[in-house]
């Protein structure tokens, strides 16, 4: 199976400071890669980089997707291309509709906004007419950000901590999008430092200043990063 | 086409709908430069309108303790491309009383317009006026619109104002509101504008809250595109204990337009408060890049935000 994403040697400076330093990364189609690392290692800065943002220009390396190259493609392109990426911290519009919101990435007009918000577990009848403004709690706003993810049926979803900042049920419920997002034909890059998402990964990464230090079975790269990197990480961030 | 006809098909341009107009149980008062076109009353709704050598004058009085089932429409245009109109409104809402105005301002062929507006509002006690003011400029920018009103919120009353201008070119707008509120008033204020090309904007909008417990809000929405400037002035005084406050100012710039925003905040008693908060630059780059990330091109994410920010 050919690969959806490859990146090749991908280096990133920013204000001097490398932030990414040679990574390479694959991954196929209808695969969900879990990208582990504790706070601070560089995975929200590769997440930018695959998607393109401004300020985000690799100093060094290609990426891949489908096998066309697309290091100097501008993000809007990426995102026809059928790349796409839910925030840590989603943002917010004022005026804006959650229905308008959604029906903006919704891909097939089939898929109902009902369903889509279905997915993240939010009733349309209570959040259709609401405003993606202050009123909306963060929980609320990245629920209606992976909504979004959704209804725009992407080829590759890029996932920045979807998990961060919700409970247990919560959790439990991000894992199944992100299952369906898979089942309507997705992969997924998953950014987390949960363990727990390991469960439903494919394969996974493990970032630690900068670097991809292991990559391959979910678990082993589970274990690594519990008995070894983890540990090693914070007693550098101690130091520090 | 004649004159009602003329003003009717202006009056749609601004968002106003002119069937509204035919209904018997709707209120309305038409008129084009200095001609009074036509006016509806309804029971509790007293309209005195004049024409005057320039424009009109108008008395508009809600007796007391009467709701106004339906919004009042309120028209007034300029068809030709020159023309000067000055309004001049003496708004009496008696106590306990309640009406939506809702008035469509419409010069679509502007080329050298000047429209103004004295207005004299008076809010009875327990009263609540909600006035929605939409502008509909015409393509070319020459066109001058200096409304001033001067409003009183009695004890329990309410206004509820708003001033839309983002259909067309804004031309010059001076616009200059002074609300004084009394005890448990509420004032609101949200003005929406969008300026091209070299339109200039300018708003000054002050509340005094000088009763117990009275409340405001001034928002201003103001999109500044080309070489457009704006200037807004959102002054609130907290002058009795329990006065609450709040100005928020919002302008977005884009192009080679300017954008200036001056809150000015006092409280001259210990137990009020009034707060502000302002935000002037370019639309926020994270906006801009979600909704790119969705496949949205650079323009259709502007033009989005943009939208919403004047809805």
């Amino acid at each position: 199976m050919g690969n959806l994403l490859r990146v090749e040697n991908l280096s990133l400076i920013r204000d001097e400071k490398r932030i990414l330093k040679r990574i390479n990364l694959k991954i196929d189609k209808g695969e969900i890669h879990a990208l582990l690392g504790i706070n601070g290692v560089g995975k929200s800065s590769l997440a930018y980089c695959l998607m393109g943002l401004s300020g985000y220009k690799p100093s060094e390396g290609r990426i891949y997707f489908e096998g066309k190259d697309i290091t100097n493609l501008p993000l809007s392109k990426r995102a026809k291309l059928g790349i796409t990426l839910a925030w840590q911290e989603p943002t917010r519009f004022e005026g804006l509709t959650i229905r308008e919101y959604l029906s903006l990435s919704r891909k097939d007009e089939d898929d109902s906004l009902d369903e889509i918000l279905d997915k993240v577990a939010l009733k349309s009848r209570l959040y259709l007419s609401r405003e993606m403004n202050q009123d909306l709690s963060g929980g609320e706003r990245k629920r209606i950000e992976l909504a979004s993810v959704y209804a725009m049926r992407p080829k590759l979803a890029i996932l920045d901590e979807p998990d961060s900042g919700i409970d247990m049920l919560s959790l439990e419920r991000i894992m199944d999008f992100i299952l369906s997002l898979r089942e309507k034909g997705a992969s997924v890059l998953l950014i987390t430092h949960r363990e727990e998402v390991v469960e439903i990964s494919d394969k996974a990464s493990l970032m630690c200043e900068g670097e991809i230090v292991k990559s391959g079975d979910p678990r082993m790269v589970r274990d690594y990063f519990k008995t070894r990197c983890q540990r090693t990480c914070f007693e550098k961030d101690r130091i520090k | 086409m004649n004159d009602y006809e003329a003003i009717l098909k202006a009056y749609e341009l601004a968002g106003g709908d002119p069937s509204s107009l035919q209904f018997p149980q709707v209120g309305s008062l038409v008129v084009e430069e200095d001609k009074i076109l036509s006016f509806n009353e309804v029971e509790g709704l007293v309209m005195e309108p004049e024409r005057t050598q320039r424009g009109v004058k108008a008395k508009i009085v809600v007796k007391e303790s009467c709701k106004i089932k339906n919004p009042v429409h309120l028209c007034f245009g300029v068809i030709p491309e020159e023309g000067t109109q000055e309004i001049i409104m003496e708004i009496i809402l008696e106590d306990n009383s309640y009406v939506k105005l809702l008035a469509h301002c419409t010069f679509p062929n502007a080329v050298r317009v000047k429209h103004t507006m004295q207005a004299e509002i008076k809010i009875g006690k327990g009263a609540h006026l909600s006035y929605e003011e939409a502008h509909y400029h015409g393509p070319s920018g020459g066109i001058e619109v200096i409304p001033r009103a001067k409003v009183s919120i009695s004890s329990g009353g309410r206004l509820t104002n708003s001033f839309s201008l983002i259909k067309g070119r804004v031309g010059v707008l001076d616009l200059d509101y002074d609300v004084q509120v009394e005890r448990e008033g509420i004032a609101e204020l949200i003005a929406k504008i969008y300026g091209r090309g070299e339109d200039r904007i300018k708003i000054v909008e002050k509340v005094s809250l000088n009763g117990e417990n009275a409340r405001s809000l001034i928002k201003s929405r103001i999109v500044v595109i080309d070489r457009a400037q704006s200037k807004v002035i959102g002054e609130t005084y907290g002058n009795a204990p329990g006065a609450r406050g709040h100005v928020d100012c919002m302008e977005i710039v884009e192009g080679k337009a300017k954008a200036q925003a001056i809150p000015k905040v006092s409280v001259a008693h210990s137990q009020a408060k009034v707060t502000h908060e302002a935000a002037i630059g370019r639309i926020d780059k994270r906006q801009l890049e979600t909704l790119m990330a969705r496949g949205l091109e650079e323009s259709e994410a502007v033009d989005t935000v943009i939208k919403g920010i004047l809805r």
